[in-house]
C-alpha cells in the first residue's frame, strides 16, 4: 500500500524522492513493514534495481560491489539486522565505500516483544563501534532531512551512514 | 571415492587465461593469493576480509556493470559462510555473474580443518536448488578449459556456479596489495570511474 503524499505519513514517499534525487540506482532490503512503502516504490520504479536479501549483511557487500561498478545503493533494514552487519561493515569502512543504511527501530517505544529490545537498544552503539556515522530521526521531517544529508555524506564524502528511524514514528504493531 | 588432485594455481590460471574484459572479485585467503599469482590486474578486486562477501560483492558489480562478465573466485569455507547468498543471487539472477568455488574441503588459512563440504555438503547442488542457471562440479584440470571457455562466449546465460574440487596443498602465498582504498580506486579507474 502506498500512503498519502501529505500528512504525517508522507515521509516514506519524500524519502524515496530524496533517494531518486541522490541518483540511487539500487535498493536492497530484508522485508520490513516500517519500510513497506519505500520497498514498494523501489520495486515499482523501472530505474531502480532491487535486491531481496536473506540477511542484512548481504546488502553491505552488494552495496560495496555496486559502488565498485559505479552504482549508488541504499540498504533498508530493521534494527534487529544491524547486529548481523557488523563484520561485513569492515568492507565499506576499510575501502571507504559510500554506504547509506536506513534502519527502522524496534525495541525502544511501545514495544510488545521483549526479544526485540536487546538489539534495538544496542544498534546505535554497535554501528558506531565499527565506524558507521549514525543519525537519529524522530519525526517525518527529520527522517527526510536525515536521508537527504546522509546521501550527501555517503555518496559525496565516502562515509558509511545509518539513519535510525524512531519506532515512535512507525505504526504500532497490533497483536 | 574420487581423489581431489587438481592443483589450485593451475586451475585458476586456466580460468583467467582468456579473461577478456572480465571483472574479477576474490574471496579472502588462498583464492586471493591464487588470483594474484595468475597475474595482477586493475580489474581484480581482492578481498582480504569480509568473509562471506565475495559472491555478493560480485553480485553488486554484476548489477552495476551488466555488459561485463563478472567472475568471483572464492573458497568453500568462504562460500559456506554465505549459504543465503545463493538464494539472493538465484533470485536476483544476474546473467553475467560467474562464481567459482575452489573446494579443498578444508579451511586452509586456519590450519586445514575440515569444512562441511568434506562431510557431504554440495555447494553446486545448493546453487542449483537456488535457481542458478548453470552449475557444475569439476574434478579434473582438463575439464576446466571447456567450462571457462564456454562462459567466455556465453557470459549472458548465468548466474553460474562451478565447484572445482582441488587438492589440499598450500602453494607459497602470492600477496596482492592490502590497501583497500587503493584496490577500490584502481578497480573503479579501470571502469573509467573517478574515486568519488
Amino acid at each position: 500500500m502506498v500512503m498519502s503524499a501529505t500528512g504525517p505519513e508522507a515521509w516514506p514517499t519524500q524519502v524515496f524522492d530524496e533517494l531518486k534525487a541522490a541518483d540511487v540506482g539500487h535498493v536492497s532490503y530484508v522485508p520490513d513493514s516500517g519500510h513497506g512503502t519505500l520497498i514498494d516504490l523501489s520495486i515499482d520504479d523501472p530505474s531502480i534495481t532491487t535486491t531481496m536479501l536473506t540477511t542484512e549483511e548481504e546488502g553491505v557487500a552488494v552495496a560495496t560491489g555496486a559502488w565498485l561498478g559505479g552504482m549508488r545503493s541504499v540498504l533498508l533494514m530493521q534494527s534487529s539486522g544491524a547486529g548481523n552487519c557488523i563484520n561485513m561493515l569492515s568492507l565499506p569502512v576499510q575501502t571507504r565505500t559510500p554506504l547509506l543504511m536506513l534502519v527502522t527501530m524496534r525495541g525502544e517505544w511501545a514495544e510488545f516483544n521483549p526479544w526485540q529490545v536487546p538489539m534495538g537498544q544496542a544498534a546505535d552503539a554497535a554501528l558506531r563501534a565499527i565506524g558507521v556515522h549514525v543519525v537519529r530521526a524522530d519525526t517525518g521531517d527529520e527522517v527526510v532531512a536525515a536521508v537527504a544529508q546522509g546521501a550527501k555524506l555517503a555518496f559525496e564524502a565516502d562515509q558509511q551512514v545509518a539513519v535510525l528511524i524512531s519506532q515512535r514514528l512507525l505504526r504500532e504493531k497490533t497483536w | 571415492m574420487v581423489t581431489r588432485s587438481m592443483n589450485r594455481r593451475d586451475a585458476v590460471s586456466r580460468l583467467l587465461r582468456d579473461r577478456g574484459d572480465a571483472l574479477v572479485v576474490t574471496g579472502l585467503g588462498s583464492p586471493t593469493y591464487d588470483v594474484h599469482a595468475a597475474g595482477d590486474h586493475d580489474a581484480n578486486f581482492y578481498l582480504w576480509g569480509a568473509m562471506g562477501g565475495a559472491a555478493l560483492v560480485g553480485l553488486g558489480v554484476a548489477l552495476a556493470q551488466p555488459e561485463r562478465r563478472v567472475i568471483v573466485i572464492t573458497g568453500d569455507g568462504e562460500q559456506l559462510m554465505a549459504m543465503g547468498s545463493l538464494a539472493t543471487i538465484g533470485v536476483a539472477a544476474p546473467p553475467n555473474l560467474d562464481v567459482f568455488v575452489l573446494d579443498n574441503e578444508h579451511y586452509g588459512e586456519t590450519g586445514m580443518q575440515a569444512s562441511h563440504t568434506s562431510r557431504g555438503v554440495d555447494l553446486a547442488a545448493a546453487a542449483d536448488a537456488c535457481g542458478f542457471v548453470e552449475v557444475a562440479t569439476l574434478w579434473d584440470l582438463d575439464d576446466v578449459d571447456p567450462v571457462a571457455n564456454r562462459r567466455v562466449h556465453a557470459a549472458s546465460t548465468g548466474p553460474a556456479l562451478t565447484v572445482l574440487k582441488i587438492s589440499d596443498e598450500s602453494p607459497p602465498r602470492s600477496l596482492p596489495i592490502r590497501d583497500a582504498v587503493f584496490l577500490k580506486n584502481r578497480f573503479r579507474a579501470h571502469l573509467g570511474l573517478a574515486p568519488n
